[in-house]
């Protein structure tokens, strides 16, 4: 009764081909956005940035990545880890050497030096597929940790090879650095977020994100309709690489503050993105959000719940936590194999037709 | 309405729950879950226990409770992270994350937060200038100690010469496997004996590779900055290509019954530093069974009290209660904050008649901090294990590392941090 699209008249192809065609839809977006902006700088405090929200946009931004690149390209990647390491270490050295140039522009430009990275092993994508293809990619997940921890130029020959992110600012507040604020944090990493979703949103519904889904679909059929392969899969693994790194820098430069490749960037890194995108939704911007926040968000709150709450020992509330994330990704994974995204359309579909449903 | 009211429990769960504030805070960042859990474990319960001892036997320290909050951290620096922002507003007075990778971390963030950060024997070795970390403690010994104290337990067994000797380290390739490195390279350049880096990943089950060198390249002695799972497979590995294991040392980190006991009667003469003292001879041991064993009061049961890591548990808890009670003293009153705490550490002074008085004679070194060094004397010793009868002897006395060598790197290194963070050192 309330959402329904009759009344709302597009009068041109502009309006019809929008990424809300609902006006309820849209204003929730407006309204959305508005908050994240105008309302939660205000209220957000230390905990609910460093354990909560940072995180959650932060992985966002990863997932999209990989989105564009399992998701919409159909390019199974296991090496995301590796690339966010990339983006981590790239921001380090570049903050370090031109400490004067603005933050955002290492960030942007660490985004660049994955991009190139992810198409150099995006390479072996024209001639293998599926599990092969898989599995090249996790060697460049074990290579690049290995040569971050391998090669002291890459931690400026710290000692420990651990790196550390220096204080820097955006508009005179520092974004990076122990002395950053909550608002500080949390807004930088909405901005990079709301770009980067509105990008993702537009490139996938462009001519590269439809050449993309022909390859994902059946890459022969669109070799022959005229889609070229070489440049779909590795402007698929450039973009996707782009997000990833950027995700990597602001993981490491405004939330951690100081990483250790192995740790931060580990093999679990990528399997943590890999299953966000397939409880979220693959090939779907909103699943990218819905899944970052499933994984991000899920653990926090059975923590706080059973340990908090509860008052269980943690280590069994921990083994519990475990076991309870494992069996819903399976639950969801059974009961709904497209993830939370598809579960919204059809909420959405429902509502469409409440009270009236067939 | 019924979203409404999802959202609203969803908040409430993403909230820590607040304790109340009336007491003491001293949050244990614990893990007890994950690769390292097994050595985690028994770490929070021997921190877990000295409190409850006090709140049991004393009520408290100065007449105020101590609570424990625990918070898990699987050894990862994100939830280590978590846990500390979780923690940080319930007045926790001090952490002691039993994690090189989350001091790093928390570092910086102690800093501006003004929370003492203590760090016994783990962390990062150059904040033992105080002058440059304001913040962070790690009495009574630092790794480059330690690495300092293994090289002269070999001068000594050989006639003070260990020219040409080869001697490899095999490290868990992180932080805190490298952060024994630089001090080695040193030595090695002054005692002329050459130095192989061997490094394991983590969590380091697989060393077939790295004791497949160490049997090619036969070096005569080894050292192991091991934690965890690593321990145990290495010791293993080091049986199985029959290392002699008089010649093999590991830190402290890699001298416990469960790093040994896998590996049988193989794992017998094995050697690490330590600097506590280990075994159920101490008083302590009879109040800590009368009031919490007994009781039913101790963590988790009990079933690791008296291990050497569970000890090094109750050590740091030993020390951060005697902090507390300088501090109650220095600012004359029970309720400190944690600036008060600052400068209780700062002027901590253990001696070991205070030691023996706490039940625990010659436990450990004496510690003596003051605002520029926040190290102590990092004294330590050697022990050995027998696996007859699977016990672990000390086999020498404390002994002082080489401050020659070490002060000279911490103070490059301090400086060097220094000058990265933006830090003007504090006169002392």
């Amino acid at each position: 009764m309330l959402y329904r699209e009759a009344g709302d008249f597009k009068t041109g192809y502009r309006s019809d081909g929008q990424t809300f065609p609902i006006r309820l839809d849209r204003w929730g977006y407006y309204a959305l956005v508005a908050v994240a902006f105008l309302v939660v700088p205000f209220l957000i405090n230390d905990y609910w940035a460093n354990a909560v929200l940072v995180p959650f946009l932060i992985y966002a931004i990863a997932a999209l990545g990989l989105n564009i690149l399992t998701g919409y390209a159909g390019q199974v990647s296991l090496g995301t880890g590796g690339f966010m390491a990339v983006g981590a270490y790239a921001v380090y050295k570049l903050m370090t050497a031109f400490p004067d140039v603005s933050i955002v522009i290492h960030i942007l430009l660490a985004g660049g030096i994955t991009a190139i990275v992810g198409m150099l092993f995006g390479l072996p994508s024209l001639r293998i597929k599926g599990f092969y293809l898989a599995v090249a990619t996790l060697a460049a997940q074990f290579f690049l940790v290995w040569l971050f921890n391998k090669v002291p130029w890459f931690y400026n020959y710290s000692a420990s090879g651990q790196i550390t992110a220096p204080e820097r600012t955006v508009l005179g507040m520092a974004v990076t650095g122990p002395a950053t604020s909550a608002p500080a944090k949390y807004l930088i990493c909405l901005c990079f977020v709301f770009v980067l979703a509105w990008l993702a949103r537009n490139l996938t519904r462009g001519t590269l994100g439809r050449k993309w889904m022909a390859i994902r679909d059946m890459d022969i059929a669109a070799e022959i309709i005229g889609v070229n392969p070489l440049t779909a899969k590795l402007s698929a693994f450039a973009i996707s690489s782009f997000f990833v790194g950027i995700a990597g820098a602001l993981l490491f430069s405004v939330y951690l503050g100081a990483a250790e490749v192995g740790e931060a960037f580990g093999i679990n890194k990528s399997f943590l993105v890999l299953f966000m995108i397939i409880i979220g939704g693959l090939g779907s911007i909103f699943g990218s959000f819905a899944g970052a926040a499933f994984m991000v968000l899920l653990p926090v709150f059975l923590k706080n719940v059973l340990v908090g709450s509860l008052g269980w020992p943690t280590d069994l509330a921990a083994h519990i936590e475990l076991m309870i994330v494992g069996a819903l990704i399976i639950v969801f994974l059974i009961v709904e194999p497209h993830g939370l995204a598809r579960l919204w359309a059809l909420a959405k579909e429902k509502l469409r037709l409440w009270p009236f449903p067939h | 309405m019924k979203t409404l009211k999802f959202a609203a429990l969803v908040a409430a769960g993403l909230m820590a729950a607040a304790p109340a504030l009336a007491d003491l805070v001293v949050p244990n960042l614990s893990y007890r879950t994950g690769p390292y859990g097994a050595n985690g474990t028994q770490y929070a319960d021997g921190f877990n226990d000295y409190f409850t001892l006090l709140n049991e036997r004393d009520g408290g320290i100065g007449g105020e409770k101590i609570q424990v909050p625990e918070c898990e951290t699987a050894y990862n620096t994100e939830k280590g992270v978590e846990c500390y922002e979780s923690t940080k507003s319930s007045g926790a007075l001090v952490y002691n994350p039993l994690s090189t990778g989350i001091t790093y971390q928390l570092i910086p963030k102690v800093s501006v937060d003004k929370i003492p950060l203590y760090t016994p024997g783990y962390g990062r070795t150059s904040a033992k200038n105080g002058k440059v970390f304001e913040w962070v403690f790690n009495a009574p010994a630092n790794y480059w100690d330690g690495a300092s104290i293994a090289i002269k337990y070999l001068l000594d067994q050989n006639g003070g010469d260990l020219n040409g000797k080869k001697i490899a380290l095999v490290y868990h390739n992180s932080a805190y496997g490298k952060e024994p490195i630089r001090t080695l390279q040193e030595l090695a350049k002054k005692h002329g004996f050459s130095l192989t880096e061997i490094p394991v990943e983590a969590p380091g089950q697989e060393q077939k590779s790295q004791w497949l060198q160490i049997r090619r390249d036969k070096p005569d002695f080894v050292l192991m900055w091991g934690w965890g799972v690593m321990n145990q497979v290495a010791i293993q590995e080091a049986a199985n290509i029959r290392f002699p294991m008089e010649n093999f040392i590991g830190i402290w980190w890699a001298g416990s019954e469960i790093d040994v006991t896998p590996a049988g009667a193989g794992a017998n003469g094995y050697k690490s530093v330590t600097f506590n003292g280990v075994g159920m001879d101490y008083p302590i041991y009879d109040d800590l069974k009368t009031h919490v064993i007994d009781p039913g009061k101790a963590s988790q049961g009990g079933p690791h009290v008296g291990s050497a890591v569970y000890s090094r548990g109750m050590y740091a808890a030993v020390v951060i209660a005697e902090a507390i009670r300088k501090a109650q003293e220095l600012a004359g009153t029970s309720a400190i904050t944690p600036t008060q705490l600052r400068d209780g550490f700062e002027q901590l002074d253990i001696t070991p008649d205070r030691l023996a008085e706490l039940g625990l004679p010659d436990f450990g070194p004496e510690i003596k901090m003051t605002c520029d060094n926040h190290g102590g004397s990092g004294m330590a010793r050697m022990q050995q294990w027998d696996a007859e009868a699977k016990k672990w002897n000390l086999i020498t006395e404390f002994t002082e590392p080489d401050q020659e060598v070490l002060a000279p790197l911490i103070l490059e290194d301090s400086e060097a941090y220094a000058k990265e963070a933006g830090i003007t050192p504090r006169d002392c």
